[in-house]
């Protein structure tokens, strides 16, 4: 009680102290970085996961071949979810004379329950989003078809028995398969016509699906609670599987967030640390005083903490205000990527990032506080008495043991955890000793400099083990600040670039080898050049390794499907450019030899396939078998026509072959896709320009979001700068008025520790380009699967800022110093 | 419990003190074979040349360090069978100190400081008995201001008020005049021995002021870490 009265006494004016002020921004920046990061990556990993879930127009999607019975969209209502109900199937949809096949979607009125659905009023023309269905009475159908039928928007169209009018052109449906095998042209229909159309009937072949949609914790629920229930027929489909590229954007949006969290978590602890060691260092006399005058050991580690945990109040109100202000901007510059209703964040941050400070408060400044309670009192009689340093153990052990809790709960990724943690300690260690090789070396060089160079460099030698901690804080600080900002830029640079503007935004698909010539001139009149196309064969696989792969063992259910369903084989002589080999040889240009089969990775591990296995083929009437030869992996952010089995050339000769192609296609060049399929009528477009901007949607905000958090990055790095400045502060006042006390000049004086602190800026500025360099390979390589080039502007910026920086938070460190009286400061009354 | 030695009313008694203490050359002795009682009420000033031992002595006779040989008796409690906040227990009742650098606690004002050991030793009115004291040391009227605020005969003053503010059985002050001029230093002296007179403290004064040391009851004199003699003074 005692204890807790003083504390507060005295809280006051302790607030004003340098030291005190360091802390309190460590960990109001700790906590604003925490708030901001944690809101941020919630929300964009639900921003990102509901547009991933549009390619299923919902959260949740239950697939059968017969009706699904009302009891599941009871039930889904019972867990307050939407629902809505689609059916689709192939028809021939009839225009006069004219037909075509077509895919007839046939939808209820909350269809779809995510994304939107797009349509234009003439074929190419503008699109537009709507909201809702045709109306009874009316389809939407997709240009392609309309062409083929020679039909356009107004004219009807017969589907089954009754005839329905064209009201719009349907240009993009969120769940239009983009896996662009027997893609029909489809037509979108509402489900009240569907039973005069007479079009179900016996043995039609009709996929139903009911759609689910709601708040993530029901849907997870009703998913628990359904799945063991279903019956075989029932598939269920959740977003993970459906979309590749869009998850593997919120992927990375995720990390970079995470990367983001990570560094300024550490750098804020380091801060944390440092200003704690001064917070304790200065009150030793205090304490000695107060043990003097007759405190107890638990009186004045009372009394430390009591002031510790309300600064730490302090500090997570700042930083709660910081992080909920940034969390205002930031969804404001995200706001059409958070559109629709997100759950509000509430206090839950508050709470989660006041028990981080907490933790890190514990854990790097307790050590300090257990050593300040050992403080001998002798120390009011000789200054030089000091506590015995705290064990290294409890040093080390409480600090990883707060940065893994607080990490964990931030970040959730153990891996990445992992290597950034350990890159960071790696590069700790080494700048340690080279720090401590560098100042033995530059003790050499004083002989042959000038006075004021000489004084530095022998402060530098002297402090040893003081100067090497302050080159490893400087470097830390400064490795970060290069990482994020040179780094960054390099690793979204080669993350935009793998979805390079001359992306295809179309595929053809359907392409029949003769028409293959006339099609590439037709572009090539229209001033396109003439595609690429890719051949494609249907077949079915039968066997592996002998074995029927209906019988055979799978290591996941998704291996299983990819092994039963109808597979799209392709040839090549050449990889694509949008592969990379990961095992076995790819086959010679020429080779002619027994078929071999190159596979994706994903589908090697889900069907438990490798190097050596065969796999047997029924190809139109005949069997195939081919050995696996080599193993890939495909950048999907290529959108370029991609295959999980690739076959050698020869082995599908004289099948039946259609071929493939994606392309780019700028908007005002649309319109010869119309005479494209006038000419061409088993030819299919996809336009993949929507889910194209979609996907650049994510990574353009994304890289904002990280951008802007990456402000509590640079002021954590900041606060370290000044932190090892400030923990000098005291010796330095006190040398330099023993300096000017002797005689020097103030200038003399200035100059030698500015001459010191370009010293330990040069050593740090080295140390961090070389540390940046490593940690930027480790983290472009392994994580992000980025291709990374050393950058030699890596080294200037570097040294160059750790000059600057170091210069500059020393000048301000120094000018106090080398201001104060000196007679003040050798009486020790100063202050 | 006080012990009742032979000598009424020894509230102070060293014991073939030593102090060594371990240096990159081997081990070195500051203090060796001291021993002196001195009784209730008396003022004792300990002399000597610079780095003679006389504040290793002061350390070891609070209790703020313990001696590597013999022992000490501090208000019939032998300070050596304690352990530190034992050692902090036996200072909040009985030690008060003056220090040559003065020593208060920057975040708190004057009276605040003032209150500290009384608090410490549990005292009900702290504040009350502070205003006294801080009244009597001529600061009435600025017992709200900071250390800062305050020159350095004034902080003394503080100091001073602190340290009799518990009614100390013995009253240390290390060169308390130190880091004053001379007439600074005259004042606050006076103003030290005036309390001693007007409370039952034993005062024990270190200092290297000749005319100081004559105006106390004895002096003990050191060099090189013994005690080379120790008279009464005619006061
Ligand atoms: N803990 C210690 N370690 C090393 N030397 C010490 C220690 N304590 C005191 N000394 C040395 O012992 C001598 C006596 O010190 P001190 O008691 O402060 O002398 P005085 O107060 O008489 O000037 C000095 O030379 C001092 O440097
Ligand atoms: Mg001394």
């Amino acid at each position: 009680m005692k204890a807790v009265v003083f504390a507060l006494r005295s809280f006051g004016r302790e607030l004003r102290s340098g030291e005190v002020v360091v802390l309190l921004a460590a960990v109001g920046l700790a906590v604003g970085a925490l708030t901001a990061v944690g809101f941020l990556t919630d929300r964009i990993g639900k921003a990102v996961a509901r547009q991933a879930n549009e390619v299923l127009a919902a959260d949740l999607r239950l697939r059968s071949q017969e009706p699904v019975p009302s009891e599941w969209s009871e039930l889904a209502a019972e867990y307050g979810l939407d629902t809505a109900e689609t059916l689709a199937f192939p028809s021939v949809v009839f225009a006069g004379d004219a037909s075509a096949l077509s895919t007839i979607k046939v939808v209820s009125e909350q269809y779809p329950l995510r994304g939107a659905v797009r349509v234009a009023d003439q074929m190419f023309g503008e699109q537009r989003e709507v909201d809702g269905i045709p109306e009874p009475g009316e389809v939407w159908a997709d240009g392609t078809l309309l062409a083929r039928v020679g039909a356009d928007v107004g004219d009807m169209l017969s589907v089954g028995e009754i005839d329905l009018r064209v009201s719009a052109v349907l240009t993009y449906r969120p769940d239009q398969s983009i896996g662009f095998a027997s893609l029909a042209p489809s037509l979108l229909m509402n489900i009240g016509d569907i039973e005069r159309s007479g079009l179900i009937g016996e043995g039609s072949r009709v996929s139903y699906a009911l759609l689910v949609a709601g708040d993530a914790q029901a849907v997870t629920d009703f998913n628990d609670a359904i799945e063991s229930e279903l019956p075989d027929s029932v598939r269920i489909r959740s977003q993970e599987e459906s979309s590749e590229r869009a998850y593997n954007a919120a992927d990375r949006a995720q990390r970079f967030l995470s990367l983001t969290a990570i560094i300024s978590l550490l750098l804020s602890a380091v801060a944390v640390a440092m200003s704690a060691r001064r917070f304790a260092h200065k009150r030793m006399d205090t304490v000695a005083l107060m043990k003097s005058l007759g405190a107890t050991q638990r009186f004045v580690i009372a009394v430390a903490l009591v002031q510790l945990v309300l600064l730490g109040i302090i500090g997570v109100l700042i930083g709660s205000i910081v992080g909920y202000a940034a969390e205002e901007i930031l969804s404001r510059i995200l706001a059409d990527l958070f559109a629709g209703e997100l759950p509000n964040p509430g206090l839950r941050p508050v709470v989660l990032a006041s028990g981080s400070a907490m933790v890190l408060l514990l854990g790097f400044a307790l050590p300090s506080l257990i050593q300040l309670r050992n403080t001998p009192p002798l120390r009011v009689l000789r200054h030089d008495a000091m506590p015995p340093a705290p064990s290294r153990l409890l040093v080390v052990g409480l600090s990883l043991a707060a940065v893994a809790a607080l990490l964990y709960r931030s970040v959730g990724d153990a891996r990445m955890l992992l290597v950034l943690i350990g890159g960071i300690l790696v590069i700790a260690a080494a700048l340690y000793l080279v720090g401590r090789a560098l100042v033995a070396v530059i003790g050499r060089f004083r002989s042959g400099v000038g006075v004021a160079w000489r004084y530095g460099l022998a402060n530098v030698a002297r402090r040893g083990r003081d100067s090497a901690v302050q080159v490893v804080a400087f470097g830390l600080g400064l490795t970060v600040l290069l990482l994020l900002t040179l780094v960054r830029t390099d690793l979204l640079e080669g993350w935009r670039q793998t979805l390079d503007a001359d992306a295809p935004n179309h595929f053809l698909i359907n392409v029949q080898p003769h028409e293959l010539e006339s099609v590439g001139a037709l572009f090539e009149n229209n001033g396109i050049p003439a595609p690429d196309f890719t051949p494609l064969v249907r077949a079915r696989m039968t066997l592996i390794n002998g074995e029927s792969v209906k019988d055979r063992e799978y290591p996941n259910e998704d291996g299983r499907w990819l092994a039963n369903r109808e597979a799209n084989l392709s040839w090549t002589a050449e990889m694509s450019s949008s592969n990379e080999l990961l095992a076995g040889e790819w086959w010679p240009a020429d080779y002619d030899g027994p078929p071999l089969v190159s596979i994706e990775e994903d589908a090697a591990e889900n069907a438990g396939l490798s190097i050596g296995d065969t796999l047997s083929y029924f190809v139109a009437g005949r069997d195939i078998e081919a050995e696996i030869a080599s193993i890939r992996k495909i950048n999907w952010d290529s959108f370029q026509p991609n295959f999980f089995f690739v076959l050698s050339p020869g082995a599908l000769d004289g099948m039946p072959t259609t071929y493939i192609s994606g392309l780019k296609i700028e908007d005002e060049q649309k319109s010869m896709l119309i005479d494209l399929v006038r000419a061409h009528p088993s030819i299919s477009v996809i336009d993949l320009g929507a889910i194209l901007q979609q996907v650049r949607g994510i990574i353009e905000k994304a890289s904002v979001a990280v951008q802007a958090v990456f402000v509590f990055t640079l002021a954590a790095g900041i606060a370290v700068l000044f932190a090892a400045v400030q923990s000098t502060i005291d010796e330095r006042r006190f040398e330099s008025a023993m300096l000017r006390a002797l005689g020097a000049r103030r200038r003399t004086v200035f100059s030698g520790v500015m001459a010191e602190f370009a010293a330990l800026g040069m050593a740090a500025g080295i140390l961090a380009a070389a540390g940046a360099s490593i940690l930027a390979y480790v983290v472009a390589v392994q994580l992000f699967k980025l291709p990374y080039e050393f950058s030699p502007l890596l080294w200037v910026v570097g040294l160059t800022a750790g000059v600057f920086v170091v210069c500059i938070s020393g000048f301000f460190a120094a000018r106090g110093a080398v201001n104060s009286a000196p007679v003040d400061v050798l009486r020790g009354t100063a202050g | 419990m006080r012990n009742q030695s032979a000598v009424n009313d020894v509230v102070l008694e060293a014991h073939e003190l030593g102090k060594e203490v371990s240096s990159p050359e081997g081990s070195l002795t500051i203090l060796s074979g001291v021993s002196f009682r001195i009784a209730a009420g008396a003022s004792v000033a300990v002399v000597g040349p610079s780095g003679a031992g006389k504040s290793t002595l002061l350390a070891l006779l609070a209790g703020l360090d313990l001696p590597t040989r013999g022992h000490v008796v501090l208000n019939g409690v032998n300070l050596s069978d304690l352990d530190e906040d034992g050692r902090a227990g036996v200072r909040a009742d009985s030690v008060g100190f003056v220090f040559q650098s003065f020593h208060l606690v920057p975040s708190l004002n004057a009276l605040e400081n003032v209150m500290l050991p009384l608090e410490l030793a549990g005292h009900k009115d702290a504040r009350k008995a502070a205003r006294e004291i801080i009244e009597k040391v001529g600061l009435g009227d600025r017992w709200s201001h900071f250390p800062a605020q305050l020159s350095g005969g004034e902080k003394q003053r503080v100091a001073i008020a602190r340290a009799f503010a518990a009614e100390p059985a013995v009253l240390f002050a290390d060169e308390p005049t130190g880091n004053l001029d001379s007439r600074t230093g005259a004042n606050i002296m006076e103003l030290m021995f005036e309390l001693n007179r007007s409370s039952s403290t034993t005062l024990v004064l270190v200092t290297h002021d000749n005319g100081l040391a004559e105006r106390c009851n004895r002096i003990l004199s050191l060099d090189a870490g013994r005690l080379q003699s120790d008279s009464e003074a005619a006061a």
